[in-house]
């Protein structure tokens, strides 16, 4: 048996049909951000399979998965502050408790 | 042709991945999805370690799982009890996610899967040493990417500001 591309591809394409889920259905603020890095972290996965199997010693995939991480871990510290503040603004972090910004 | 070790373990990061990220979105419990999530970012370097990016592994588990899921942890447990669970879905909420991810498996998939282009075994690869890698974060030429490092030195800067701008006591 030989362990091929595809191999690698479907983990990764459950994980983001979870992460896909997992946005659609939570409430909670921080369960919809812990989705989308399940998200992301299923397209680190992908770049960095491709660019070992289709193009080996070259390193483009692997450096867009290190900015890629570098720039979900400044997004998720962003948006954790933002939740913080939310959580006191309203005392909840329910995404349906958030309607002051409807018109 | 691969060595049996690696098949197994191969199966092992392939199950972890997909178990964890499964229970990660379907449990009730938000500080047990933190852990599932935690889990699922250790498999996820435990694939770049077959890879054989060393680098790339240890970047994932310092800044995922170093980094983040403790942000996860701290900000879950400043917003919600331990221990109260997030309530029952409602049915049609449930039916309209479990629709669009299953859609999405079913295309994706068997896109993925009538391609043979797929098919491909993994050839092999010299080591990428950490003087490579450094080389080509520090250099300006054709694949080397400087320009990029500084961008994101920049957000990290922006981010800090904007992080004690907007979660700061008025």
């Amino acid at each position: 048996m030989e362990i091929t591309l595809l191999y690698y591809l479907i983990p990764s394409l459950i994980m983001f049909c979870c992460g896909v889920y997992g946005f659609l259905t939570r409430k909670n603020m921080i369960a919809i951000l812990i989705s989308l890095e399940l998200m992301l972290n299923a397209v680190d996965i992908n770049f960095v399979v491709f660019n070992r199997f289709l193009f080996p010693g070259q390193m483009e995939g692997m450096f867009f998965t290190l900015f890629a991480i570098a720039i979900a871990a400044a997004e998720t510290a962003l948006a954790i502050a933002i939740i913080i503040n939310v959580f006191r603004a309203v005392k909840g972090i329910d995404v349906r408790d958030l309607t002051k910004m409807k018109f | 042709m691969e060595s049996v070790g690696s098949i197994i373990m191969y199966f092992i990061i392939a199950v972890a991945i997909i178990v964890f990220s499964v229970l990660t979105v379907t449990t009730r419990k938000i500080l047990r999805s933190a852990t599932y999530l935690l889990f699922t970012l250790f498999a996820t370097a435990a694939v770049y370690f077959m890879m054989d990016y060393e680098f790339l592994g240890a970047v994932q588990i310092a800044v995922y799982a170093g980094g983040i899921v403790v942000l996860f942890v701290f900000s879950i447990l400043l917003t919600s009890r331990p221990g109260d669970n997030t309530e029952k879905l409602a049915s049609r909420r449930r039916v309209l996610g479990l629709t669009a991810a299953v859609a999405m498996l079913l295309v994706a998939g068997y896109s993925l899967v009538s391609r043979c282009s797929m098919f491909v075994s993994r050839p092999e690869m010299g080591e990428i040493d950490m003087q490579q890698v450094g080389t080509a974060l520090m250099g300006t030429g054709y694949g080397q990417y400087l320009l990029p490092f500084e961008a994101i030195s920049v957000l990290l800067l922006a981010c800090i500001i904007g992080g004690i701008v907007v979660a700061r006591k008025r």
